[in-house]
């Protein structure tokens, strides 16, 4: 092959206590390509990328970096950004409490003054070119997380860096600022870097990747090109098993329900966080709210769990008029509540896995009840089993676990308080496709069971498997509710974006 | 368009940040508390020789207080300060006294380094043990503290005053100000008078000011302290900056060690006992957050010149005891506490309220 | 970083206490056996008393030891320390004093009531503390630095008199032993606070409330947690430790001076916290291990004292074991000792399987 290769990573091992993360991984990147790193979750891709960006060390195997002769040797993020390899993590990791310009230049400029009106001339100069609605000294706290985002990836961009890794990158933009960025990545695939795409999506990858890396179990599936991997194929071999479990929900999914018994109905409801709105869900009815980011549709559960500041309306619980202003008050009406971000809102990251499973419970025994280690013990062990969470014992720490696990503990917590009405704000981001389809067929089996649930998704396909009725919101208003035929993805596309105008 | 627009006017609307905003309350109350001292109290309030005064009394307390800023943005503490302060004056005395070297400008030189070597190695000892062993930064002072005390006592338990002439000297000199000065109803001119150890007070926050505006080691420290994680991916040495700001935290506390001994040219025991939470309070006063990553040492000048004036206030005031002193004191300081509390958590509301605008009308297009 | 986590739970952070006290023992074993010994005596007032420096170790270390638990909480619930409690605890003497003047004859019934009085007074004073943190969400050191520099004032202002005495048996009872029983009080003191959290332990969830309050606010409040209540709740919990703490203090000395009562105490409770191995920043937490780390402190003060070493100079002695302390203890220290020790564990079995590797 001519084409001219950028890195080249060869038998790469790292293990820790326990687990063997990486076993003989091959990686290799060209110059000008986007390349997709496909896995589930525990597959290894972020340790891949640790091991890469000097995090963390690796236990075998060799780095070649073009333009730096032998063996790279990285032990720590600097190390990678001076050889040209530069990441924009998943979670921002930018200063709040700095400029836009600082931002962009700290840690990477020489001498031991700093040049403000160079930094921030040129720091307008690239916002500028590169379409970012920021000011270079604007408090990078002021900016919205999309737009923070895009600094890091400016950041990287002018560090003329010749491999990019982007570490799940999309998952916080809205879809206009998601072709802004795949505007971005072409635009420096053109200039010859090479660029490592990590992310969940399916339909992105198939949007902007050259090639396709698929990792299992810390071990490598192949090196694919787009063509060559439709996207079936790409799950499959993602998953290691074939895709006839996604038919057999979809039949699942398709199934009406009759029952009349309203659980929930909301009047009004307004939060500090959102306008008022009405809603309400049958017994055993799987719903879903939908919308672009930002659209309220997070909001509005919150609203109705209490998690925000409730400001007006009327509720009724089972045909009861209640008041819920707090999240204690939902789950005293059995409402459960699994938040969108699961790190911030959801786990309690030092404790562990069994205290994780019955905090809930705990608390709505009461503060002068308190459960016995045995009876926690007990029910730990029983979701542990019934949701097939992997963990080495129930006295591990959440924060140990794969991002899928750590959510199944929550959804464990709240199953153990047998809800009436579950909320599940985006239960399957940022898990792998496995334990996504447990999720959703999980969602199923607890309707049927005569819970009612509410689903919120950004793939709008989970929520048309799942959900039965869908409420569209636009500018944190409910603009539309799909039923029956309704459901098709055109459909969805069509209200969510205003089809009217 | 209408983005830029909203971006635009929140500029506008906000051009100040926390620090700043904390800042300039800090410099109003002083200025109100001033004014209002002038205009009450009358007597010395009404002479420019009051503040330099001020200064020449504080002069220490002005250097830890900046050592302290610098710590604390980095998100550390150092509550050795005083402690160090004590051993130095300490050390110090003892060393002018009996090193019989001849040369008395020598020997004040070899002083001063004595001092600054003292603050270094509490400085790199403390910031070794914060930064490299990633021990937590209360308990490795707190162990300063208790070192510097209990070697100074283990140096002498009884004062010690300086009876070296030259150094006497120094302590004597003072920069002469006449057109500041006043007329004593003697009818002679009296000079306003500034100590060398007010000028380095001032200098040193100036020195701080621009070391943490424009040097890349302080801007390296308000990374640190905004977001250590973050600091290190944008291939900041977090470890060495964190080191760095200890050392010169100890550098500081040296040298305000051999100020104090210029102001007061005697060490005991007690010296500048608890001064390490006076200077917290300046810091906190002045719109450092102990969080990390905001603050200013303009701000913390201000802060340790407000307590200074409160001191002054309740000396010439009827309310003369050392017990109104520290009530007003503590009432001072919760009167800033809550009040950042309050201004911080209303802009960050209106922060989040802005985020919330700017987020509807992009996701709707 | 996910390695760390496993030695932190059960014994593994209780080993770097245990071991120091271990070690503090040992070294006064070869010292001086005769440290250990413990004996009987009749004291000024007639009674049968143990001696000994076991027992004064431990009767000296109760106000730390009783100050160290409510720390712990506040410590664990709002991840920062309350630095006022040795100030406070001179207002709770102060008001104890107050009300035994004021009621003229110290009775059993006076006490009680100025032990409860003071105990109203010393959780008024750890709400203020603890408003500030919970409802205006200001770091804890910075809050409670507000009743450090002036609550000895506000302790002098309830009771003008410099060094008012209190002369009862009923006092030195309470501050030294009660006729008939040879053990110090302040030693069932102790007891009573550690049955007293027990049990609160035992019949409530504040464990875990507190941890997951400590750990991770947003998430707790979801689950339905208020944090702000836990957080009053650890306030008030140090209140009580704070104000029998005090009254003890006032009882050993049959006198109050607002100056040196609990003097410094602060500092020496936060030291026992972190030496029990807890983390300073919040979350996990276990009460016993603070505990060991005041009697340790203790044992190394009296250490101190019995190898002649001056009063004021114990500072820098006391600095210099702290130090030794926490540098065994730290996270990094022991991942480099733990991969030391595995490299010369695995080094005879790699070399025998080099070719397995390969292949």
């Amino acid at each position: 092959m001519e084409e001219e290769i950028v890195l080249t990573m060869r038998g790469i091992c790292k293990s820790f206590p326990g687990v063997k993360a990486l076993n003989n991984v091959d990686f290799t990147l060209r110059k000008g390509e986007i390349h997709a790193l496909m896995g589930e979750n525990g597959a290894g891709k972020s340790t891949l990328i640790k091991v890469l960006t000097g995090v963390y060390e690796k236990d075998a195997g060799s780095i070649r970096v073009d333009g730096a002769e032998g063996e790279a040797h990285i032990h720590s993020p600097q190390q990678a950004q001076q050889i040209g390899i530069s990441t924009v993590y998943q979670e921002i990791s930018l200063c709040p409490n700095l400029t836009v310009a600082e931002n962009m230049f700290i840690g990477r400029t020489s001498g031991s003054r700093v040049n403000w009106k160079e930094y921030e001339k040129r720091a307008t100069e690239i916002l500028g070119s590169l379409g970012i609605p920021a000011q270079a000294k604007q408090e990078l706290s002021r900016c919205s997380l999309a737009v923070q985002q895009m600094v890091a990836i400016a950041r990287a961009v002018d560090m003329n860096c010749k491999v990019l890794i982007l570490d799940e990158p999309t998952s916080s933009l809205d879809e206009k600022e998601v072709a802004m960025l795949f505007k971005l990545m072409r635009d420096l695939k053109s200039r010859g870097v090479g660029i490592i795409f990590v992310t969940h999506f399916l339909e992105q990858v198939y949007e902007v990747s050259d090639r396709i890396t698929v990792l299992r179990n810390g071990e490598l599936v192949g090196e694919f090109t787009v063509q060559d991997l439709p996207q079936v194929q790409l799950v499959a071999s993602m998953m290691g098993k074939s895709l006839n479990d996604l038919a057999e929900l979809e039949q699942i999914g398709q199934k009406s329900r009759g029952d009349e018994d309203i659980v929930y109905e909301a009047q009004d409801l307004s939060s500090a966080e959102c306008r008022p709105f009405d809603f309400s869900i049958r017994r055993g009815e799987v719903n879903g709210f939908t919308g672009l980011l930002g659209s309220g549709r997070s909001e509005s559960v919150r609203a109705i769990f209490g998690a925000d500041p409730v400001t007006g309306g009327k509720v009724r619980v089972k045909g009861k008029n209640v008041r819920i202003t707090s999240p204690r008050d939902a789950m005293k009406n059995g409402i459960g509540y699994l938040p969108e971000d699961r790190k911030r809102d959801g786990i309690i990251a030092d404790l562990s896995v069994r205290e994780n499973i019955n905090l809930a419970l705990q608390v709505m025994r009461g503060f002068f009840h308190p459960m016995s280690k045995a009876q926690m013990r007990k029910f730990a062990d029983e979701y542990i089993e019934a949701l097939q969470i992997k963990t080495a014992s129930q006295d591990t720490p959440i924060k140990s676990l794969s991002g899928g696990n750590q959510q199944k503990v929550i959804l464990a917590r709240w199953l153990l308080t047998h809800p009436d009405y579950l909320i599940l704000d985006e239960p399957t981001r940022g898990i792998d496709v496995g334990t996504k389809l447990e999720i959703q067929r999980l969602v199923l089996k607890l309707a049927e069971e005569n819970m009612s649930v509410t689903f919120i998704s950004s793939e709008i396909e989970e929520m048309l498997r799942t959900c039965s009725r869908l409420i569209v919101m636009r500018d944190r208003k409910i603009v539309g509710e799909l039923t029956g035929d309704e459901l098709t993805q055109a459909h969805v596309m069509k209200t969510i974006a205003g089809g009217e105008a | 368009m209408a983005d830029e627009k909203r971006t635009a006017q929140i500029r506008r609307r906000e051009p100040l940040s926390d620090a700043q905003m904390l800042m300039l309350i800090s410099i109003g109350i002083f200025a109100a508390m001033y004014v209002l001292a002038m205009l009450t109290l009358k007597g010395g309030f009404l002479k420019p020789q009051q503040i330099f005064d001020l200064l020449n009394d504080n002069a220490a307390l002005i250097i830890i207080s900046c050592s302290l800023t610098v710590v604390m943005i980095g998100g550390g503490i150092n509550i050795s300060v005083g402690g160090v302060i004590g051993l130095t004056v300490m050390s110090c005395a003892l060393f002018l006294n009996n090193n019989g070297i001849e040369n008395s400008a020598l020997s004040i030189l070899l002083t001063l380094l004595l001092a600054l070597a003292i603050g270094l190695g509490f400085g790199v000892l403390q910031g070794f043990l914060v930064s490299y062993l990633e021990i937590q930064p209360f308990i490795v002072t707190l162990a300063g503290m208790f070192l510097a005390r209990g070697l100074t006592t283990i140096l002498s338990v009884n004062p010690v005053k300086v009876t070296h002439e030259g150094f006497l000297a120094l302590v004597k000199t003072k920069l002469k100000i006449s057109w500041l000065g006043y007329v004593a109803q003697n009818g002679n001119l009296i000079p306003a008078k500034i100590e060398i150890g007010a000028i380095t007070a001032v200098c040193v926050v100036i020195l701080m000011a621009l070391m943490l505006r424009y040097a890349k080691l302080g801007r390296n420290i308000y990374a640190v302290g905004g977001n250590q994680q973050s600091a290190l991916m944008l291939g900041i040495n977090v470890k060495r900056t964190i080191f760095l700001s200890y050392v010169i935290s100890g550098l500081l506390s040296g040298l305000a060690g051999f100020v104090f001994l210029m102001h007061k040219p005697a060490g005991n025991a007690s010296v500048a006992m608890r001064s390490e939470m006076d200077a917290i309070a300046a810091s906190i006063i002045g719109g450092t957050l102990l969080t990390g990553g905001v603050g200013n040492v303009i701000g913390t000048f201000f802060g340790a010149m407000i307590l200074a004036t409160i001191q002054k206030i309740i000396a010439l005031s009827p309310l003369n005891a050392s017990w109104w002193q520290e009530m007003a004191n503590g009432a001072m300081l919760g009167f800033f506490i809550i009040l950042q509390s309050v201004v911080l958590s209303a802009r960050s509301k209106s922060r989040l309220r802005l985020f919330n605008n700017k987020a509807s009308p992009g996701s709707g297009g | 970083m996910s390695k760390k986590t496993k030695s932190s739970s059960g014994l593994g952070q209780l080993l770097i206490p245990l071991v120091a006290l271990a070690i503090l023992i040992v070294f006064n074993l070869f010292r001086d056996i005769s440290f250990f010994s413990i004996g009987m005596k009749v004291n000024n007032s007639g009674n049968i008393v143990l001696t000994g420096n076991l027992i004064s170790i431990i009767d000296s270390a109760s106000e730390l030891a009783i100050i160290s638990m409510g720390m712990t909480l506040v410590t664990a619930a709002c991840g920062g320390q309350d630095i006022s409690v040795g100030a406070v605890g001179a207002i709770a003497g102060a008001v104890f004093v107050k009300v035994l003047q004021g009621a003229g004859t110290i009775t059993v019934g006076s006490v009680i009531l100025g032990i409860v009085l003071c105990c109203l007074a010393t959780i008024l004073f750890k709400l203020f503390n603890g408003t500030l943190v919970a409802v205006f969400r200001i770091q804890p050191m910075i809050a409670t630095l507000i009743l450090y520099s002036c609550g000895r004032s506000i302790a002098y202002w309830i009771n003008g008199d410099a060094t008012p005495q209190l002369n009862s048996p009923i006092i030195s009872s309470l501050g030294m032993t009660i006729p008939g029983i040879p053990v110090p009080t302040p030693i069932f003191a102790v007891l009573l606070v550690g049955l007293l959290l027990f049990l609160v332990f035992r019949f409530t969830s504040l464990s875990l409330y507190t941890q997951s309050v400590g750990i991770n606010q947003g998430a707790a409040r979801l689950n339905g947690i208020n944090p702000t209540l836990i957080k009053l709740l650890s306030f008030i919990l140090l209140g009580v430790c704070v104000a029998v703490a005090g009254v003890i203090g006032v009882c050993r000395l049959g006198q109050l001076n607002h100056k040196t009562l609990l003097v410094d105490i602060e500092m020496d409770a936060i030291l026992a916290v972190a030496i029990g191995g807890n983390n300073l920043g919040g979350g996990r937490f276990k009460l016993s291990g603070s505990i060991l780390g005041a009697y340790i402190i203790q044992m190394l003060t009296t250490t101190l004292y019995a190898m002649n070493v001056a009063p004021v100079n114990v500072k820098a002695y006391k600095a210099i074991v702290i130090i030794i302390i926490v540098v065994a203890g730290s996270p990094v220290v022991k991942s480099r000792l733990t991969a030391l020790w595995n490299r010369r564990r695995s080094e005879p079995t790699r070399r025998a399987e080099p070719s397995k590797g390969v292949s």
